[in-house]
């Protein structure tokens, strides 16, 4: 299984990595190297929190964790800014903390209590934050991408220079609706980076079984969409594409699709037993290819800070979930008088 | 500092499962994302994987073990330089609180669920006409848009062939003219696609206007229509509203056969989180059109292809909005009431008028608005005639007319002399044939017989 860039794909990134990127520039900082890092690491320690409250009862239905695949989120949103929206599907928990939503909102949703993002009537697959530009978590396979790109049609149409970052899976990019997003994106020239997620896997089918084409970041050429596939395992390699992405978007040349080569350790969502790979695959990632573990590396490499000072982050990113999970579960249900609010606007 | 590791819930329905095997044993170090064991649930074989580090201190569960409940302790990890002898007083785990009992509903939530909540009382009484002109519905339907694009710089048209080619049945003409490409949008042939763009659009805070050729073709775009447009406000406790109108001709048109002939009233006016409305007149459709822009929620616009060409008076100020939710008399009557909308309340009328000649005088009301429907308006004329007739073009099985039917029974039982007589499409596939489509719609003649009927004459 190949998780690297494909350096001979002819619209493929040529790879940065941290140690040829000697000069100056953000990433490049010391504090920035640490902050991916951090960032990462809180949606690992995060995720792994709430499959614990699952395996406890205290989230319910269904809870689709992001473990593994952090370096996406990680890398792209750094590349965006805060006039630009972001649209993911159900896989979302991640891109919420990365846009910079509160750990104890995220999770009180996800326990179904009053101070949840969504007042505990949307649950793990529908929360948004209208003030950080979050636009959802949405729990249909595909219908993101052409919200994603009404998103991408208003920043156009308000003139405000946001770009819309549109994120889904290779399971969604196999859906009609997003044929037929990127056919208006294009012709319009919407400023959106459509980010194909590809974790191998849609649901419990690999994507040999259920693409007749793997190369997804081909997947805008018949609509003269510019494609990239990176690594997504690798945080830097992932902003650099999104840098890429980005500039396109708001030079005003209208779409362009990447696709981050990536993994989920766990089920589909919590009841999925994983039986269509083996755990060897699973084990041979975690091992060889772990976005935290790479980035570690290359923290501690550069000198960009010391393993004390990792240790300590760890135990300040513990308290954070800690503490979000604690709050999760002493907030209150919702009222029972919310049974009936949210159905319209008043005007 | 022990840590107990809990039999975990692995499906959203798992009560208890068999602890099949123990992958680590005793005394193995133990990291985060190990696989500790193997559990079957009632779907699947699953694997536990580790959260804490540590080293596997005790088994309190052994393999092969059947119905161990959820929340059992199976195993304790220990931390560095703890020994065995700890694990004999592990403290609970940091999460391991029991999930929170459902409160018992109270009665008044139990009756309020099962019971319709209030319809919202309509916002405004009905508008004079004041000063008008003579004007198609077509007309009537582009002033609407053009007016209140006019007014709001965030409202814009968005469709199949609405720009160039002026609509497909011409209801936007002149607009491409006057608000030039930017705000009149002609769409590729892709319903789904387009309609997903609006609502995405509409999240955002604009107000897309997006013209659905026919009703029939927003089939494709149904998932984004209700998954997306409807509910989202729900799930997001209030933060997304979604102010778009959905419209475009519905119903049956002319010898167009079973794919492009059929209402929609009744699948649309099922759902919570959408206004649905459906006019008659050409007050009507400027009014409510006019109404459907300025609401903050999406609104599925239903026309009526054979009422475009139809010419009635339609006040010309620019500020006449009809408020929704509110029904018309458009005949008043005191023998049966006779209920529809949009083009049946053409034959609604016309029926009423034979009627009449034969000494019975029939209540005409036009219902405008489908969500939420006019129920005061509704029982008001029932209380007065005691005898109802509903019509439609839609199928009857849980049509407009079976909704109409339960209302009358749950708001004015009491007041009934005969039971509801529903008038509605023949519960087949619109054939091509003439006279096969004549038999499978409404006709006046229809109405005039269930009206007799439930007059017992």
């Amino acid at each position: 299984m190949a998780l690297a860039a494909k350096s001979g794909a002819k619209t493929a990134a040529k790879k940065p990595t941290a140690r040829k990127r000697g000069k100056s520039g953000p990433t490049k900082s010391a504090e920035a190297l640490i902050g991916f890092y951090r960032d990462m690491l809180l949606v690992r320690r995060f995720e792994e929190k709430a499959g614990q409250l699952y395996g406890l009862g205290l989230i319910a239905g269904f809870c689709h964790l992001y473990i593994g695949q952090e370096a996406v989120v990680i890398g792209l949103q750094a590349t965006a800014t805060p006039t630009d929206s972001v649209i993911t599907t159900y896989r979302d928990h991640g891109h919420m903390l990365a846009c910079g939503m509160d750990p104890k909102g995220v999770m009180a949703e996800l326990t179904g209590r009053r101070t949840g993002y969504s007042k505990g009537k949307g649950g793990s697959m529908h929360m948004f934050s209208r003030e950080k530009n979050f636009f959802g978590g949405h729990g249909i396979v595909g219908a993101s991408v052409s919200l994603g790109a009404g998103l991408a049609f208003a920043h156009r149409y308000r003139d405000d220079g946001g770009i819309c970052y549109c994120y889904y899976g290779d399971g969604a990019a196999n859906q009609g609706q997003v044929a037929e997003t990127y056919n208006m994106a294009s012709l319009w020239k919407l400023p959106i980076v459509f980010v194909i997620e590809n974790n191998r896997y849609g649901m419990g089918t690999s994507v040999e079984r259920a693409s007749a084409s793997t190369e997804f970041f081909r997947r805008g050429e018949p609509y003269g969409i510019t494609g990239l596939q990176a690594n997504g395992m690798q945080v830097l390699d992932v902003k650099a594409a999104g840098e890429k992405a980005a500039a396109h978007c708001r030079a005003g040349k209208g779409p362009f699709l990447l696709e981050m080569q990536t993994y989920r350790y766990r089920g589909h969502s919590m009841s999925d037993p994983a039986k269509y790979r083996s755990r060897e695959e699973v084990s041979r990632v975690r091992k060889e290819s772990d976005p935290i573990d790479n980035m570690r590396d290359i923290v501690l490499e550069t000198g960009a800070c010391d393993d004390a000072r990792l240790k300590e982050m760890d135990r300040e990113i513990k308290t954070i979930v800690t503490e979000a999970a604690e709050y999760a579960q002493q907030s209150p249900e919702p009222d029972p008088d919310e049974l009936f609010t949210d159905i319209l606007v008043e005007a | 500092m022990a840590i107990q590791i809990l039999m975990p819930a692995l499906s959203p329905t798992m009560t208890e499962g068999k602890l099949v095997s123990w992958l680590k044993n005793e005394g193995d170090a133990v990291a985060a994302g190990d696989v500790l064991a193997e559990i079957e649930t009632d779907k699947a074989t699953m694997e536990v994987e580790a959260v804490d580090e540590g080293t596997l201190g005790r088994i309190l569960v052994a393999a092969g073990t059947e119905g161990v409940a959820v929340h059992t302790p199976i195993a304790v990890i220990l931390s560095d330089g703890e020994d065995l002898a700890a694990a004999a007083t592990t403290e609970a785990p940091s999460v391991g609180v029991a999930p929170p009992e459902p409160a018992a509903p109270s009665p008044e939530s139990v009756a309020r669920a099962v019971s319709r909540p209030p319809a919202p009382a309509a916002s405004a009484d009905e508008p004079s006409l004041g000063e008008t002109q003579s004007v198609t519905v077509r007309e009537a339907l582009r002033d609407a848009m053009a007016e209140e694009m006019r007014r709001d710089e965030s409202v814009f048209l968005m469709g199949e062939e609405v720009a160039e080619y002026e609509g497909a049945y011409k209801v936007s003409q002149g607009m491409l003219q006057e608000f030039g490409a930017g705000r009149v949008i002609d769409t590729p042939i892709t319903e789904h696609g387009f309609a997903g763009i609006g609502v995405g659009v509409a999240f955002s805070g604009l107000r897309p206007i997006v013209e659905f050729m026919t009703w029939n073709f927003a089939m494709q775009a149904m998932d984004q229509i209700i998954n997306s447009a409807a509910k989202t406000l729900y799930m997001s406790g209030g933060q997304m509203g979604c102010p778009i109108v959905f419209r475009g001709p519905n119903g049956a048109a002319s010898r167009v056969a079973a794919q492009h002939s059929q209402c929609y009233a009744s699948w649309f006016s099922h759902c919570p989180g959408l206004r649905v409305l459906a006019p008659y007149s050409g007050a009507d459709a400027k009014g409510l059109l006019k109404a459907a822009i300025r609401d903050p929620n999406p609104v599925i616009f239903l026309e009526h292809e054979i009422l475009y060409g139809r010419t009635f008076e339609v006040p010309v100020d620019a500020d006449f909005v009809l408020p929704i939710g509110k029904a018309r008399i458009e005949r008043p009557g005191t023998d049966v009431t006779v209920i529809a909308f949009s083009r049946m309340v053409e034959v609604a009328i016309e029926a009423a008028d034979a009627l009449a000649a034969e000494g019975i005088e029939a209540e005409v009301i036009n219902l405008r608005s489908l969500r939420p429907l006019d129920i005061d308006t509704i029982v008001d004329s029932l209380k007065k005639t005691n005898r109802v007739v509903s019509v439609e073009e839609g199928w009857p099985q849980s049509g407009i007319g079976a909704e109409i039917a339960a209302i009358t029974m749950e708001h004015g039982f009491d007041y009934l002399d005969a039971p509801v007589a529903r008038v509605s499409g023949a519960d087949v596939p619109m054939p091509y044939a003439a006279n096969l489509e004549r038999l499978a719609l409404a006709q006046v003649e229809n109405v005039i017989e269930a009206a007799k009927a439930v007059c017992y004459r």
